[in-house]
């Protein structure tokens, strides 16, 4: 019961200013996620590379197609500005491992938004409607899952020719299968909860309900599957242009900064293991940064 | 209860045969389709600012009916005519203007809050969609006031469910449902997951609204001293068919069903000396499934009186006493 010394005070203070902020579920898990050394540290390491990639003209001297006619194929010197070496044409390791930051930084990225943006959509309104369209939308992904991913890259290559775009596209279209199916699978979870039945009861729109109740709730897993996506795309590119089917010369990547000190592993180590590090220091802070956000957004589950 | 009746004899919501059969798939590969009756043809009236009280045992199709009445899950079959029209199988367009007047509140107090959004968000909800053409501070001061009607401090609409104790969540999902005056709100067990200091402030908080806005309820528990002190009238429900449905009095004096008089004997008394004299009826066994419903009066393998007649045909719904209605072949005897 509540009384009327009560109410008047509640009265009282609903005229008072001042509202109190609260505590969203979204700002405990960033103050979660900062406590975690590992994330931090991984973020600000990410930071650095990806500053690095950025202002790449500015920190090196030499261009990243110039041939230094005078250094080929030579170790990492100091004195000389090849602080990483020089590949076989002569050019600077340290400013092509920059410039394919860019690009590998950038596939990683724009693949895994592309696979965020089609595969959220995609699993939350196959898992919201349910039923026969879930069916059917469900069943599509099984088909493209089964399709062998390198054939198709593949033809896309023979068809539109070599193209960085084509690679977005390629890796974009594979990834969001599986962002589909953890979407879907969250969403089938959510749809019988209570306040998207309170939702319907007040006539919100399907549309609404999926945006404004269902994503911003699977949100958690896919942020966390999300940053593993990106090492995974790194990974893919670099695979791709190990076999010649990524980037083109002279713009490079670490995949294809790999591949090529992979092919003089015995004549000239520093061509394998710069761009080796920078690529496995990526995957590596990736990975700690996702392990960091899913504690953070569950703290159930540690 | 029989003053409200005289006031205003026009019903608000008439459910009329209703029924919501789920389909199951068959036993084994090509076994026959089966259906799940989980309300199997209940009648009743509602009348404006009443409360009816939904009880019965778990599983014997409390929420399915109020979620049919709402059409969040479609009947199979039968008429609910609200404010004289059938809207059943309305069509979506139909529907939306008159979801203002109905409204539903849930039995987890926190499952029923998004946990994503502030309070001022949930509770803004119903307005923002059914009268989109209010402003941005006239909607923030309604949700305040809202706030304030349902003993919330309204400093607090910034704030997230999380935030909240389980009987205070209760009240921002009374203020979400109340934010549009709405004409009827369905109670799904709305005090049963709290503490019964804060049921008995949730319930006076139902009733001091329902009075203010001349509210109807549809109040669906298995608690019957709850039920005694908010309802005007009872309908016992068993196994998705109307056991009894009378005014409370004469529900809590006369119950003329034997299995409305195993529920009221059951409920304690708070007097040792009665507690311990008082006649009770156990009943023995398992709610039977609805599956597979037993034949004639369902109730009739755990009635302590039943006869032959009882397994080969199903009681009529029999009105005694002008408003009082029970579905038994004895209940003259009881």
């Amino acid at each position: 019961m509540m009384n009327k010394d009560q109410k008047t005070a509640m009265l009282q203070a609903a005229g008072a200013p001042g509202e109190i902020e609260g505590r969203s579920l979204w700002r405990d898990a960033r103050i979660r996620l900062f406590r975690n050394k590992a994330a931090v540290g991984s973020m600000i390491i990410l930071a650095i590379i990806t500053l690095m990639a950025i202002f790449a003209p500015l920190l090196s001297p030499f261009a990243y197609d110039q041939i230094d006619w005078g250094y080929i194929q030579e170790g990492p010197n100091w004195e000389n500005g090849h602080i990483l070496g020089t590949d076989g044409n002569g050019r600077d390791i340290f400013i092509r491992i920059l410039y394919g930051a860019r690009v590998s930084l950038a596939v990683g990225l724009l693949a895994t938004a592309v696979s965020l943006v089609i595969g959220v959509t995609y699993g939350a309104v196959a898992g919201y409607f349910g039923g026969r369209i879930d069916n059917i939308m469900m069943r599509f992904v099984d088909v493209l899952y089964s399709l062998p991913f390198m054939f198709f890259v593949i033809m896309l290559m023979v068809v539109f020719g070599r193209n960085i775009f084509l690679i977005f596209v390629a890796l974009g279209a594979v990834e969001w299968l599986t962002m589909a199916r953890i979407v879907r699978g969250q969403t089938l979870s959510l749809r019988r909860r209570e306040f998207i039945e309170a939702a319907h009861a007040t006539g919100v729109s399907n549309f609404k309900i999926i945006f404004r109740h269902i994503i911003p709730n699977v949100l958690g897993p896919v942020i966390v599957y999300m940053t593993l996506t990106i090492p995974q795309v790194i990974l893919t590119e670099s695979f791709l242009s190990f076999l010649g089917l990524g980037v083109q010369e002279p713009l490079t990547s670490w995949g294809v900064l790999i591949s090529e000190g992979a092919k003089v592993i015995e004549a000239a180590t520093w061509m394998l293991i710069y761009p080796a590090i920078f690529l496995a220091l990526t995957l590596f802070c990736f990975n700690f940064i996702g392990d960091g956000l899913r504690d953070a957004l569950d703290p159930k589950d540690r | 209860m029989n003053a409200i009746r005289k006031k205003k004899n026009v019903p608000i919501l008439s459910v009329r045969d209703l029924k919501v059969h789920f389909s199951l798939p068959g036993k084994g590969f090509f076994g026959p389709e089966r259906k799940l009756k989980a309300v199997d043809g209940i009648n009743f009236d509602l009348f404006p600012g009443e409360t009816l009280g939904i009880v019965g045992e778990s599983g014997c199709g409390k929420s399915t009916l109020g979620r049919a009445i709402l059409q969040l899950i479609p009947p199979t079959d039968g008429q609910v005519v609200w404010l004289g029209r059938d809207i059943v199988g309305a069509p979506h367009r139909e529907m939306q203007p008159l979801r203002r007047d109905l409204q539903i509140i849930f039995q987890d107090p926190l499952a029923s809050l998004n946990p994503r959004m502030t309070i001022g968000e949930i509770i803004a909800e119903p307005l923002v969609t059914h009268k989109p053409e209010l402003g941005k501070d006239e909607i923030k001061a309604r949700v305040k006031r809202m706030m304030a009607r349902v003993g919330l401090l309204p400093q607090m609409i910034n704030r997230y469910p999380h935030e909240f104790s389980g009987g205070q969540c209760q009240r921002i999902g009374i203020a979400r449902a109340m934010i549009l005056e709405p004409k009827l709100i369905i109670c799904d067990e709305p005090v049963s997951a709290l503490d019964v200091s804060i049921q008995a402030q949730i319930v006076n908080l139902l009733q001091e609204l329902q009075r203010e806005f001349d509210l109807s309820l549809i109040f669906i528990s298995h608690d019957l001293s709850i039920v005694r002190h908010i309802c005007h009238r009872i309908l016992v429900l068993y196994l998705g068919n109307l056991m009894e449905l009378a005014d409370r009095d004469s529900i809590y004096a006369a119950p003329k069903h034997p299995y409305t008089k195993a529920l009221i004997s059951a409920v304690p008394i708070p007097d040792p000396e009665i507690e311990r004299t008082k006649e009770r009826i156990v009943l023995t066994g398992d709610l039977p499934s609805p599956i597979n419903p037993p034949s004639g009066c369902v109730f009739r393998t755990r009635c302590p009186f039943a006869k032959d007649v009882c397994a080969t045909d199903v009681p009529s719904v029999d009105t005694i006493n002008d408003q009082h209605q029970v579905a038994c072949h004895f209940h003259e005897r009881m």
